[in-house]
């Protein structure tokens, strides 16, 4: 990747690059060469529809990984007002992998939370490159007991490669901090709005991922463990993620199809860093909608369905009670 | 399903029906994970102190060295037989089989072979069973069946071991050995059977009903932060791997020196994250002591 380019958006970008000329050349030298922009304009946009809608599922987790996409706070900034950074799990320290607070969205307070990737080198060392420690799963969940307890309803913002494989980690319980998050998550007694914005890699996501409505971008990706590493351990070769990301199925219109998702919001064409504020417009919008949804549901029932949801999961074929029958 | 009944004696004849029909299978005779290989099959290397074993004194000593105490992987029928009262075990939910939900290249073959060498139809057997007198849901997990990983049926059979539980207000008695954590070959599903497992221990708790979690070598990975850690009692046996990402991932991230015994039950307990470790000869006792003494309506006996 050169200029925050993929390879795959060259001649895209050369021929923006060529248009961009041509009108400048209109301008200054006073020639008319409308003609030649709009044909190539038009090969420009046939080319953005080629190239943006036919995205690999490899293509798809890069841009899932792009440095510039928004990150959380980016969203938060341009989402919601008011954000009042909480820190701290109570036990251990504050994990700086993982944000979370209270915010106000269209004038309705709520509690956000979400992994925070770094966007600089400095910040990304700082943040530990977005790899929560069991301390930030045990803040998110301490944040989202508050939440509840104030019936304030949640909103997560994923994107999360995966919790931090770490030796002090694991001394600390990551798997542990996971499951807790997962289990008390699914009863809480308020609404819960996932979103999973970039990455949505394995137990490291689903500890904060368990809500009423699960909405995902355009071109994140969600699955239970990152293509490289299935690649490495079922191929011994990471070199093959783009074959283990296929395999995956780990976009989100394959997650849609499993029902592991509610929606797909739209992102700016070629990915949600080329234009911030249009992917955090379209967040909002379905935000608005998906809180509009599960807000009048009385609490009882929604986590009742949010479970039955949950239970649903899972495929399988019934072998005939008779073949079971026949051999005992 | 009785098993204990067909652990000895019927070996030939049950390997034969397996092996034409690998679909159905579930019950196996033997304990055969220990490789047969060594010394004309009549002794068994010890992999952690190379002491020789006779094999057939393996069986009275748990499939555990005698000289080390290295605790040998052992298969789901040779658990029953060490820890359940006999002929108490009832199979449930084997009508739950394994498909490709993504279509994933090769699982297919690698359900077939696990098939073959297990002689399960999948990770994990689930039922109803006695335990010292006390009545319990069991489920056992095996590793050599793809490394013990949670997909789809695996996840459903402990969700259902923890809802016919509820219904039949029952200890839930859970034997895991994930390795391979939440199985990669079915995706996002793999990876939603976490939730479901967990959600129904968290409703199987609101019951007030016991979970008993047992750790065996090793539970790593999803299996581990998911149903694994959540059992009212955490017990391991000594030296089973358990953690989260396994121990070549961490080291391959952090390129540090992992201290030593890292993610082992010693550590485990060490660290908090276990109530006890259990050694194999014993676990039995444990298990039925612990369910015993959460049986309703004890009295003071003076
Ligand atoms: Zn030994």
């Amino acid at each position: 990747m050169r200029n925050g380019l993929f390879e795959w958006e060259k001649p895209l970008y050369e021929l923006e690059l060529r248009i961009e000329e041509l009108q400048k050349f209109t301008a200054d030298k006073d020639m008319d060469l409308s003609r030649e922009i709009a044909t190539l304009e038009k090969k420009a946009e046939y080319l953005r529809r080629e190239i943006y809608q036919n995205l690999t599922a490899w293509q798809q987790v890069l841009l899932a990984r792009h440095p510039k996409r928004p990150t959380t706070l980016d969203y938060v900034e341009l989402i919601f007002d008011d954000f009042l950074e909480l820190h701290g799990d109570r036990y251990y320290r504050d994990d700086p992998a993982i944000v979370g607070g209270l915010a106000t969205f269209e004038g309705l307070p709520v509690t956000v939370i979400g992994p925070q990737k770094g966007r600089d080198t400095k910040e990304n060392i700082r943040r530990n490159f977005g790899l929560p420690h069991p301390e930030g799963y045990r803040k998110a969940l301490r944040l989202m007991k508050q939440a509840e307890k104030f019936q304030r309803p949640i909103v997560c913002l994923i994107d999360v490669v995966g919790a931090y494989p770490g030796i002090e980690a694991e001394e600390r319980g990551q798997g542990v901090a996971i499951a807790q998050s997962i289990r008390h998550m699914s009863f809480l007694r308020t609404p819960i709005v996932c979103i999973i914005t970039g990455e949505g890699g394995s137990g490291g996501a689903l500890a904060i991922g368990i809500g009423d409505r699960i909405l995902m971008l355009e071109h994140a990706w969600y699955s239970v463990i990152s293509p490289e590493m299935c690649a490495q351990i079922l191929w011994k070769d990471s070199s093959k993620a783009p074959e283990a990301a296929e395999a995956l199925k780990l976009t989100a219109k394959d997650l849609l199809s499993m029902n592991a998702i509610d929606e797909i919001v739209p992102e700016p064409l070629g990915g949600a860093h080329k234009n911030h504020q249009e992917a955090a417009a379209n967040v909002k919008a379905a935000l608005r909608q998906a809180l509009a949804s599960i807000l009048p549901i009385p609490l009882d029932i929604l986590v009742e369905e949010r479970l039955e949801r949950f239970r649903q999961l899972g495929q399988w074929q019934e072998k005939a009670v008779a073949a079971s029958e026949a051999r005992k | 399903m009785q098993v204990n009944g067909c652990l000895e004696g019927v070996d030939s004849m049950f390997k034969d029906l397996f092996r034409t029909k690998p679909k159905y299978v579930t019950v196996r005779p033997q304990a055969v994970s220990i490789k047969q290989d060594s010394s004309a099959g009549l002794w068994e290397k010890c992999p952690n102190c190379e002491n020789l074993i006779y094999k057939k004194g393996l069986e009275q000593s748990f499939y555990v060295c005698e000289k080390c105490d290295f605790h040998f992987r052992i298969d789901v029928w040779e658990r029953l037989r060490q820890i359940v009262d006999e002929g108490t075990f009832e199979e449930l939910h084997t009508d739950l089989v394994s498909d490709n939900p993504l279509g994933f290249p090769g699982y297919p073959e690698k359900l077939a072979q696990a098939r073959e060498k297990t002689g399960l139809d999948e990770g994990l057997i689930a039922g109803r069973a006695v335990i010292q007198g006390n009545p319990c849901m069991l489920a056992i997990a095996d590793f050599d069946f793809m490394a013990g990983s949670m997909g789809s049926v695996v996840g459903e059979r402990v969700t259902r071991t923890f809802e016919v539980a509820m219904e039949q207000e029952l200890a839930a008695v859970v034997f895991s050995a994930g390795g391979g954590g939440a199985r990669m070959q079915e995706g996002v599903l793999s990876l939603m059977q976490m939730a479901k497992t967990s959600q129904a221990v968290e409703r199987h708790h609101q019951e007030g009903l016991l979970y008993l979690s047992v750790l065996t070598n090793p539970t790593l990975g999803g299996v581990y932060a998911s149903f694994a850690s959540l059992g009212d009692f955490l017990l391991a046996e000594p030296g089973a791997l358990i953690g989260f990402a396994g121990p070549r991932i961490v080291e391959e991230a952090t390129r540090q020196k992992l201290p030593n015994g890292f993610q082992s039950a010693e550590f485990a307990l060490e660290h908090g994250m276990i109530d006890k470790i259990v050694h194999r000869k014993d676990l039995r006792q444990v298990i039925g002591r612990i369910l015993h003494m959460h049986r309703k309506g004890l009295v003071p006996s003076a």
